[in-house]
């Protein structure tokens, strides 16, 4: 048995405090330090090197030969300019679709809006080669052959919810007081959906587009699924095919470097000119 | 040997203390102060006065600038905030909201170290340190729970609680580590009216049970002055004076306070003798003792108004406005172009001719603030002078006594010397009296924010506030403003007067 | 009553838009046959050939969870990071984080590849596959932690110290359990980005490893024999992933429900 201990004093312990300054302390503005380094040394860094590439040839001499070459190449500049309009036919397409679904959808009760919003967005959890696939079996039952109509479908198909998303949550957060008071002030019907509720949805609407338009023009598994034997394919495609070639071996680094470059700058111009940088509420992260 | 019990009773001292933030804003500036063991002691002034940062910094969560914070005699401003015996209430409570009642109030002590000294038969000590055990904390949680009366809550979630359950268990977390010292940040500021008065007096009262230190941060004067020992009050960083709720109320430093502190009739006087002082156009006795002919404040509480029947009082005047308080009726009492501010139990009527007398001991005379702005500026090309984060006229001949301006903007001196005045540095006076202010930016040489307004009876005392430098232009004023307003300052160029810093050099 | 008729069937339209596909070929599944729009007979045949993909379906999920877990660690310290560093460094992370999320995949994926290059490594390799997915999905859990950040109270972690807690106890003990719910989301999130990536891992993956995303663009880009041989195993892949789905989003619903009325009940 333990010998009988008694216990005869009690006081507070605090363990005396010592700056320490050659030990190794952590502040809580430091904890950022490994997610900083990480996106340094594989985004930052890496997109230096896709300049640095972009505006040297093969002998690692500084030129522009990269540019000249792409923009006097018809079928790399075609490809881009296809890219861009089959990405904006898509997004307004989606847009089309998707404003009245989120407007709808913002009207009715709260508990049926929710349940029907799941139902929009719960495909978005089966991998979207497979969509890809059942629509294209689709296609193929009713008919319609495989080319560029098929491919807008695809496309729209594909990504569709990403733009339901958006619109609907910044037309619930929308103050509802705004459009009565509109009604209130005299505006009919379609005069206060015109002057308030679209404007007020614009922030959704942009983040709704970036979420399409952007991805269509690099997304290029989905256009060689449907675009069978028309070949047509994105410039996203134009980029991975500069560096891989068909069975993955490293080709042309320079030249993809290029057209990686002139897609960051496409990328940048439409972040700057729908204001997408200072919009911070990504569809992607309203999905779950 | 006097000094050292002193001492032993300061529980805190606050030692010239200073918190200059990143941009540059001194929040407390130069703070001495020492609190006595067992007091409850208040900090009291409007919102960015600095008394949240100096509560702060006696919590360790915001570290001084400069000065030391001293507990029992030894500083601790270099102590993080969970080494020492302080525990803090805070402004919206900040109870763990994922933690049931129970847990939130045992965090503190779960985290608890004992030293325990444990003996054996034979005598032998050893020392362990050990955590609370679990009844332990059971029991204290349980007793705390008493102390607010919050018995039966333990498994509830903090989210259902209503406000004042909320304010119950922050302070039961907070005093069941059995801090030497609570620190309380506005703690009854989310509580509805009624809720505020029971709160006040279970603290007051709490406190008296527990015979703990508590330092109290609050911006609402009657909140002060019904719970506190002692009052701190507070204005930009700066200690505006420091006593007991009577002391403040009765004795105010100066016209903030007075004005801070309670309604106050506050008038321009001067001394016309000894211990006699003449406002509203007539000639009071007094208690207090100021140089003949000086200009000085004086302070008159509402409720220590005099009403008599008009003829039998000091001042005759008449009531423009009565409005019903509940206890008492609020008058205004037109004396001349003054306006005097009158609590009384009994109503006079709105037109009635009054008669007023104020006994001695209730006037109060303060030594007057402002007396005249005073700026360092400098002579621009143009021969303006710049102060005050603006630009105005000025005369750059009453530099130099019989000087003239030539043609091309050069002073010549009496003795025929041309000088050039361009950024020559200059001291800037400018009277209270001679400062105007308008609605239209245009139209003054700087623009502000009106920050303060204070009526002295006849007229009113406005500082204008420019937003870079924060310069401040005190003015009087007969025209009625807002806090807020933007206005610009415009200053006639006769009325700047200007003296040289150093001589020019040739 | 007619714009109710209107609005509801147009939702109807679109949900049948996006549900007809995946319908045809949940039935179709349950074909004998290989081919869409030839009946043969009720059968489980292709659900039993589906070990013939369990080693995509397995990389598929290791790739997903190993990933996401990184990225959840990287991006939840680099939220807490940025939260508590007001100045110019905060920002610059904050602002670094927003270029993945923004930039296409083929960017991405192609730096990475220019990165391993000159590093003298090979482009296709596991840990390039891995670096890949991380990049493309710690940033979402950077923006999914950080709104919960913001949301909390400052002085709960003064608070914790206040009562005695070191600043790592109070770290763990409060901030942590308080942005929770957002590390959980930015988990999922990441989960979902990389199970449904195609770019990056057909860029970085290394020769013969498959995901779900690049087997299937195999089976149906390619007409190879022995690839579309697999096309209606994937269909019974699908009827599973998507019959799955719905009993998750069914069960968080019912558990949402029974949250409110609960709070219903308690008068809140």
């Amino acid at each position: 048995m333990k010998p009988e201990e008694k216990v005869i004093k009690k006081e507070p312990f605090i363990r005396e405090y010592k700056p320490r300054k050659l030990k190794f302390t952590f502040s809580r503005q430091q904890l950022c330090i490994p997610y900083a380094l990480f996106l340094i040394m594989f985004v930052i860094f890496p997109l230096l090197l896709v300049v640095y590439y972009a505006f040297t040839g093969s002998d690692g001499s500084f030129t522009f030969n990269n540019f000249a070459e792409f923009f006097t190449d018809t079928t790399k500049i075609s490809t881009l300019l296809i890219s861009i309009l089959v990405a904006l036919l898509v997004t307004v397409i989606c847009l089309l679709i998707a404003y009245p679904v989120a407007y709808i959808l913002s009207k009715m009760k709260q508990s049926t809006a929710f349940v029907l919003l799941l139902l929009f967005i719960t495909p978005m959890w089966i991998n979207f080669v497979l969509r890809a696939m059942a629509m294209k079996e689709l296609l193929s039952l009713i008919g319609i052959p495989l080319g560029s109509f098929a491919n807008i479908i695809g496309l729209t198909y594909d990504f569709l919810p990403f733009m339901i998303m958006p619109i609907y949550s910044t037309l619930i957060k929308m103050d509802k007081s705004l459009e009565e008071a509109a009604a209130d002030l005299g505006a009919n019907k379609f005069q206060v959906f015109k002057d308030v509720t679209l404007p007020m949805s614009m922030p959704g609407i942009i983040s709704g587009a970036m979420m399409v338009f952007l991805p269509v023009m690099s997304c290029y598994v989905i256009t060689d699924t449907f675009s069978g034997s028309t070949g047509f394919s994105v410039i996203g495609k134009l980029i991975a095919w500069s560096f891989l070639g068909e069975n993955g071996t490293l080709t042309n680094v320079n030249g993809g470097a290029t057209i990686a470059l002139v897609m960051l700058v496409i990328m940048f111009l439409t972040m700057l000119l729908t204001g997408g940088f200072k919009n911070n509420n990504n569809a992607r992260g309203t999905n779950l | 040997m006097a000094e050292q019990i002193k001492r032993k009773e300061h529980i805190i001292e606050l030692i010239d203390l200073m918190r200059r933030f990143e941009d540059g804003v001194v929040a407390v500036d130069n703070v001495n102060l020492n609190v006595r063991k067992g007091e409850f002691i208040t900090f009291l002034g409007p919102s960015g006065c600095g008394k949240t940062t100096t509560l702060r910094m006696i919590a360790g969560f915001d570290k001084p600038t400069s000065g030391k914070i001293l507990l029992n005699g030894e500083d601790i401003s270099k102590l993080p905030p969970n080494k020492r015996p302080i525990n803090t209430v805070f402004q919206r409570y900040a109870l763990f909201p994922h933690l049931n009642v129970y847990d939130n109030i045992a965090f503190g002590l779960k985290l608890k170290k004992l030293k325990v000294t444990y003996e054996n038969e034979k005598g032998e000590r050893k020392e362990k340190i050990e955590k609370l055990k679990k009844w332990e904390v059971a029991e204290k949680v349980a007793k705390a729970l008493k102390m607010v009366d919050l018995e039966g809550f333990e498994k509830r979630s903090v989210l259902t609680l209503s406000g004042g359950q909320q304010q119950r268990v922050a302070i039961a977390r907070a005093i069941v580590n059995e801090p030497e010292i609570l620190l309380l940040d506005e703690p009854l500021g989310a509580l509805d009216l009624k809720m505020r008065k029971d709160m006040q007096l279970e603290l007051k009262e709490m406190h008296r049970k527990l015979g703990i230190t508590f330092i109290y941060v609050t911006h609402d004067q009657e909140e002060a002055l019904t719970m506190s020992d002692t009052i701190v009050v507070m204005k930009d960083g700066v200690i505006q004076q420091i006593g007991t709720p009577t002391d403040i109320y009765n004795e105010p430093n100066n016209s903030f306070v007075a004005n801070f502190i309670g309604e106050s009739n506050i008038f321009s006087g001067t001394m016309v003798g000894d211990k006699k002082v003449r406002f509203i156009n007539s000639t009071f006795d007094c208690v207090d003792d100021f140089a003949k002919n000086e200009k000085v404040d004086v302070v008159v509480r509402p409720e220590d108004v005099e009403l008599l029947p008009e003829g039998e009082g000091k001042v005759n005047g008449t009531i423009i406005s009565s409005i019903f308080k509940g206890v008492h009726y609020e008058m205004v009492m037109k004396v001349g172009k003054s306006e005097i501010i009158i609590q009384d139990t009994v109503e006079k009527k709105v037109g009635e001719k009054v008669s007023l007398n104020i006994m001695p001991d209730s006037i109060h005379i303060m030594a007057k603030e402002f007396t005249s702005n005073k700026y360092e500026g400098y002579i621009t090309k143009h021969n303006t002078v710049c102060f005050g984060d603006g630009e105005f006229e000025c005369d750059v001949t009453t530099l130099y006594p019989g000087s003239i301006v030539d043609e091309e903007g050069y002073l010549v001196t009496a003795e025929g010397e041309r000088l050039d005045l361009t950024d020559v540095d200059v001291n800037v006076e400018v009277g209270l009296k001679d400062i105007e202010i308008s609605d239209d930016a245009e139209a003054g040489g700087a623009i502000g924010n009106i920050v303060s307004i204070i009526y002295k009876g006849d007229h009113y005392q406005l500082i204008v506030r420019t937003d870079e430098n924060e310069e401040d232009f005190v003015l009087d004023t007969e025209y009625t403003w807002n806090e807020n307003d933007r206005v610009s300052v415009i200053i006639p160029k006769d009325k700047i007067k200007l003296t040289l810093k150093e001589e020019v050099k040739r | 009553m007619i714009k109710k008729f209107f609005t509801r069937g147009y939702i109807f339209l679109v949900l049948a838009f996006i549900y007809i596909p995946i319908f045809i070929l949940v039935i179709y599944s349950f074909n004998s046959g290989k081919t869409i729009g030839a009946w043969e007979m009720f059968s489980f045949k292709w659900y039993g050939k589906l070990g013939e993909i369990g080693d995509v379906v397995l990389n598929t999920v290791l790739l997903a969870v190993i990933s996401a877990v990184i990225a959840t660690i990287l991006g939840t310290l680099g939220a807490i990071g940025i939260y508590y560093s007001k100045g110019k460094l905060g920002k610059a992370v904050n602002g670094i984080s927003q270029v993945p999320v923004v930039n296409s995949e083929v960017v991405t994926a192609c730096a990475l590849v220019m990165l391993f290059m000159i590093a003298g490594l090979a482009h296709r390799t596991l840990f390039g596959l891995y670096v890949g997915h991380i990049v493309i999905t710690a940033p979402f859990v950077m923006l999914s932690v950080m709104p919960k950040l913001k949301q909390m109270d400052s002085s709960l972690y003064e608070a914790a110290l206040d009562l005695g807690a070191t600043p790592t106890q109070a770290l763990f003990k409060v901030v942590l359990p308080e942005i929770l719910p957002g590390i959980f989301t930015g988990f999922m999130l990441a989960i979902t980005l990389s199970l449904d990536d195609y770019i990056v891992t057909a860029t970085l993956a290394p020769l013969g490893y498959d995901t779900i995303s690049t087997a299937v663009y195999k089976a149906i880009a390619l007409t190879t024999d022995k690839a579309s041989e697999q096309v209606p195993i994937y269909r019974a892949l699908t009827t599973i992933i998507f019959i799955l789905t719905v009993a998750v989003v069914v069960f968080i619903n019912v558990r949402a429900n029974r949250i409110a009325k609960k709070r219903a009940e308690a008068g809140l």
